[in-house]
């Protein structure tokens, strides 16, 4: 253990976001170095690797404009998040400093921002209702509480306001105290406007960390870290139901690729680190329930794919954490059906525990599984239509393909309506009705 | 042995330690942090770390064990649940509370539970290593404690004793343990192999019926997300008609675990009747936990499968999945600065992998009994992309290959084993013996039901040109037939009460469709309508 901080004026290069320095002492891997740039701004970085006495460190703020005399102030310490009741409310930048212009609150404590891993014996399981407002959710891809499920979408399609409406519109079963904690990585004026809009709107408390799309990239591995430390905090010291909404994790793992890159670390599948999967699971894992506490930690991250490929390094490794995905159409936004949830590849895999008497409706179970199936049936149905023509099939399957439309317009669709899950589930029902398929 | 810390790099730490042999534990830190040595030069060693190294620093201290990463063995691994390193889980719970905090050294077995010894020796006699003391009752399984020596004994209990206190003596004043430390990178040894010959029965009519499996076969099934892998792994370990079973969680998620966690202590083995758990051992290293420990999880879960089917058990070794140990030894071959193979991955990923099958098999154990171990692996290929390379490393080793098909788990047929392109090595031997078994019909139906699927792609691909309507009616009557094969046969509801299906009922079935068919084909050949005979059926 040392004593003081550390000074030292020896930085050897400067890569990138990334610093060399050399003849350092008793360095601590994720150790904090406090950077004074020459105009007198300071900004934090962070002990990637140690080779005796050279060692590099990652920057959280820009690099532009240090030099090499740069004194770097080694700080013994890994770095915590401040955390108190009076967070909420409140906006920060990715470096958890104050952009409301209030003046920075008074912590009670201090977290790890990396987290702990939590012990899977200690996990409850997650089961109970979350209600978004949205039936190709609710219905069939139903949320609960404590799980993780990103929404998948692809440039142009509205995320956004899938996002927003969840947010506006989520009620959460046994209705403890309820707050959000939103995470903006990379984010454009257009979009943070927006954002923001909706956050002030809400009557749920919130906590905000925003990195812009000018904002530096390096913030943008932090800045989520720091709002699960806050979300767990939340949840399982004060008892809250934490929904945190992260977006746009592209952007996180772009970040992720540019310091891996800088490190000049080998390159995986299209130049993502080999280590992205440990990387984001030590995000999305944070998620969830804990027995015999009150308090929950629900996740919502939004994934753009790049090219709109579904296994693109980004949301094939998202969705192997993540408790299913919810997969935007670009299809289904042209036709305007809003929100555009293409249903079949979409999936929550905490379903099951989460329907049914108790938790939704006693029939639940049994009209979501008859209507995805009828509908993967029409489904299938569209390419053979593509192939011989509408006439060329028998009425049956005339039928399905009747129903894989109507479905689409009428129960996907809602536009801006909220549908609680009786309505959800009565819509379904009266679809299934009108094509006499109820009983099948 | 002491010496410092040179320096961090992700997982592994150089240490200026000397005399220190590959493999042999290491603890770094303050803090006292595990690992293993994995690079030796002439001044320093590269440790493996298996535990979070954030926070430690340059010069703390080094020292190394002076033996290879072990786990205890003795009574009271079953029910267990155990981190890739075997520290108990749910004692790291009770006392440090839910999170994991690292550093904390708890013994795998409870030291304090009395067992009772029922000696098979008595003081004076003679005894040769792998001969039988005694044993103790662990659950409903018999569980012996073998003599590890040669020599006269001078003492053996008899009745209550404990694992903190010694079963005995010898006369040469050695000590008799009812534990056992074993190098879990060492398999442990046997008189000799045999090859596989008993079905390993699991309940889920496509693998039994059309691809079975082998007692000490080896299998696996690629799939990309939300195939079923999971479940299907969890449906085999609830419903495999084996003694024992070892599930690994390997670099999964947290929430599947409780699930499975929940679900076994409610849940009996269909077959015995006992509590789920009784059977069962579980080592999870979820993703979130450190990545090194991930690596060694599967060698230590392989090594209490072995340790039980050296006793003459039949084990099954579940792990889901295999890709997330692979990415664990490409982590920390890349932090080591290796020159890499294909994809990141490390030259040597396929003969670890090999060597790892190799630990499965029937054998003779030094005792003379037949045990066997068999495994089957999941494997996560990115993009779903089957050419990557662990699935084709996987692919050159293991008997059996279920693949698991994107598009039929979007049409939600579970499970998602695609029918065309798997395969299993065992299949003829396998069928051969349920004929014997089950029914001496079990063979021709097995025929009858691929042929049907076979003819039904061929029709589809007619159909896609002509349409439905331009069929035949008895290639229309044999589309229909073919699709209640796979929905009423092939596919399996987990959730539902034929998650699990005995190879009685499989057969009936089966038996029942085909039937059905041959009853529907001859009426269309006496010139019945096709509508007719479908309302009949
Ligand atoms: N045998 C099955 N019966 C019913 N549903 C299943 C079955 N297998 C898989 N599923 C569905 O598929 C989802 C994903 O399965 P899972 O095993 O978690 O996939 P993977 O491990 O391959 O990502 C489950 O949550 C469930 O909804
Ligand atoms: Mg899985």
């Amino acid at each position: 253990m040392r004593l003081s901080e550390h000074i030292y004026r020896t930085i050897s290069s400067i890569r990138g976001p990334l610093l060399f320095a050399d003849g350092i002492l008793a360095v601590r891997i994720g150790e904090v170095v406090r950077i004074a740039y020459p105009d007198g701004t300071v900004s934090d970085g962070e002990v990637l690797k140690i080779d005796g006495g050279t060692v590099l460190i990652q920057v959280f703020g820009e690099t532009r404009g240090l030099d090499l005399a740069t004194p770097l102030v080694f700080t013994d310490a890994v770095k915590k998040a401040p955390l108190s009741a009076e967070i909420i409310g409140r906006v920060f930048n990715g470096s958890f400093l104050p952009l409301d212009g209030a003046p920075m609150f008074v912590p009670e404590r201090w977290g790890p921002v990396t987290g702990m891993p939590l012990n899977p014996t200690a996990r409850a399981r997650p089961e109970e209702f979350i209600e978004t407002g949205f039936s190709a959710i609710d219905g069939l891809n139903t949320l609960v509480k404590g799980q993780k499920l990103p929404i998948f979408s692809s440039a142009g399609l509205p995320a956004r306001e899938m996002a927003a409406g969840i947010l506006r519109n989520s009620r959460l079963a046994g209705g403890g105290e309820f707050a959000v904690v939103f995470v903006a990585l990379g984010l454009t004026h257009h979009d943070y406007s927006f954002y923001m809009q909706v956050l002030a709107e809400m009557k749920s408390g919130f906590v905000a960390f925003i990195n812009r799309a000018g904002e530096p990239v390096v913030e943008r591995l932090l800045a989520p870290r720091f709002g699960l430390a806050v979300a767990e905090y939340l949840a399982f010291t004060r008892g809250m139901d934490v929904l945190v909404l992260v977006t746009d994790m592209t952007n996180y793992c772009d970040a992720l690729r540019e310091v891996s890159t800088a490190r000049e670390e080998l390159p995986g599948r299209r130049g993502y680190p080999g280590y992205m999967y440990s990387d984001l699971a030590s995000i999305y894992e944070r998620a969830g329930r804990i027995k015999g506490m009150a308090g929950s930690v629900t996740m919502l991250p939004v994934v753009t794919m790049p090219e709109d490929d579904i296994t693109h390094p980004i949301p094939d490794l998202t969705g192997y954490i993540t408790e299913g995905q919810i997969v935007l159409s670009r299809e289904l936004h042209q036709r305007e059906v809003f929100p555009p949830v293409d249903v079949l590849p979409s999936l929550s895999r905490l379903m099951q525990r989460g329907i049914g008497a108790g938790h939704t409706r006693e029939d639940h179970r049994r009209v979501a599984n008859l209507l995805y199936k009828h509908y993967a049936k029409g489904r299938d149905l569209r390419r053979l239509e593509a192939i011989v023509g509408r006439d060329g099939m028998i009425e049956s399957d005339r039928l399905m393909l009747d129903f894989a439309e109507a479905f689409e317009r009428e129960l996907v669709n809602q536009g801006g309506a909220r549908r609680d899950i009786d309505e959800t589930l009565d819509t379904g029902i009266a679809l299934l009705r009108r094509f006499s398929l109820e009983t099948s | 042995m002491t010496g410092r810390i040179l320096g961090i790099s992700g997982p592994t730490v150089t240490v200026d330690l000397t005399g220190l042999k590959l493999y042999d534990m290491v603890r770094v830190g303050e803090a006292g942090l595990i690992g293993e040595v994995v690079r030796l030069e002439r001044d320093r060693a590269v440790v493996q770390v298996y535990q979070d190294t954030r926070g430690l620093a340059v010069n703390e201290p080094a020292r190394g064990m002076d033996a290879p990463l072990t786990v205890q063995l003795g009574p009271g691994l079953l029910s267990g649940m155990f981190d890739g390193l075997q520290r108990p889980l749910e004692r790291i719970r009770e006392e440090s509370g839910p999170f994991i905090s690292g550093g904390r050294e708890l013994f795998p077995l409870d030291r304090d539970r009395s067992w009772r010894f029922i000696p098979a020796k008595r003081e004076g006699e003679e005894v040769a290593p792998g001969e039988i003391l005694g044993h103790v009752e662990e659950g409903p399984f018999r569980h012996p404690i073998f003599a590890r020596h040669a020599g006269r004994l001078a003492r053996l209990a008899d009745g209550a004793c404990t694992l903190g206190e010694a079963l005995g003596a010898m006369a040469d004043g050695r000590e008799i343990s009812a534990v056992e430390s074993w190098p879990v990178r060492k398999a442990r040894p046997y008189r000799k192999k045999l090859s596989p010959s008993a079905p390993l029965v699991t309940g889920q009519r496509v693998i039994d019926f059309l691809f079975p499996l082998a007692r000490g076969g080896t299998a696996i099934f690629p799939g990309g997300f939300g195939t079923g892998k999971t479940i299907l792994e969890q449906a085999i370990a609830k419903f495999v008609d084996v003694d024992l079973v070892v599930y690994v969680g390997c670099g999964e998620r947290g929430n599947e675990m409780a699930e499975l966690l929940e679900e076994f202590v409610s849940l009996a083995d269909p077959w015995s009747g006992q509590p789920l758990m009784q059977r069962t051992i579980v080592v999870v290293n979820t993703s979130n936990m450190p990545v090194a420990a991930r690596e060694a999880s599967i060698y230590t879960a392989v090594t209490m499968a072995e340790y039980y089917r050296d006793m003459g058990f039949h084990v099954l070794l579940l792990a889901d999945s295999i890709s997330r140990w692979a990415e664990a030894l490409r982590e920390i071959s890349s932090s080591l600065e290796e020159m890499p193979g294909e994809e990141g991955y490390p030259t040597y990923l396929s003969s670890r992998l090999a060597g790892f099958f190799e630990r499965a098999g029937v054998v003779e154990t030094l005792g003379g009994q037949i045990g066997s171990l068999s495994m089957i692996l999941s494997v996560s290929p990115p993009g779903g992309d089957f050419t990557e390379p662990v699935t084709q490393a996987c692919l050159r080793t293991a008997g059996a290959f279920y693949m698991l098909d994107t598009s039929l788990a979007h049409r939600r047929h579970f499970p998602a084993i695609n029918w065309f392109q798997s395969y299993s090595l065992y299949e003829r031997e396998m069928v051969g013996h349920f004929s014997e078994r089950v029914a001496p019909g079990w063979g021709e139906l097995h025929r009858r039901c691929r042929e049907l699927l076979q003819r039904e792609e061929t029709l589809r691909e007619v159909a896609e040109i002509v349409g439905v309507e331009g069929l035949q009616d008895a290639d229309r009557l044999l589309m229909k037939v073919a699709e209640r094969v796979r929905q009423e046969f092939l596919s399996q509801n987990a959730y539902t009460e034929d998650a699990f299906s005995p190879p009685e009922q499989t057969l009936e079935r089966i038996a029942g469709i085909v039937e059905l068919f041959d009853r529907a084909e001859a009426r269309l050949k006496e010139g019945a309508l096709l509508d007719e005979v479908l309302k009949e059926s």
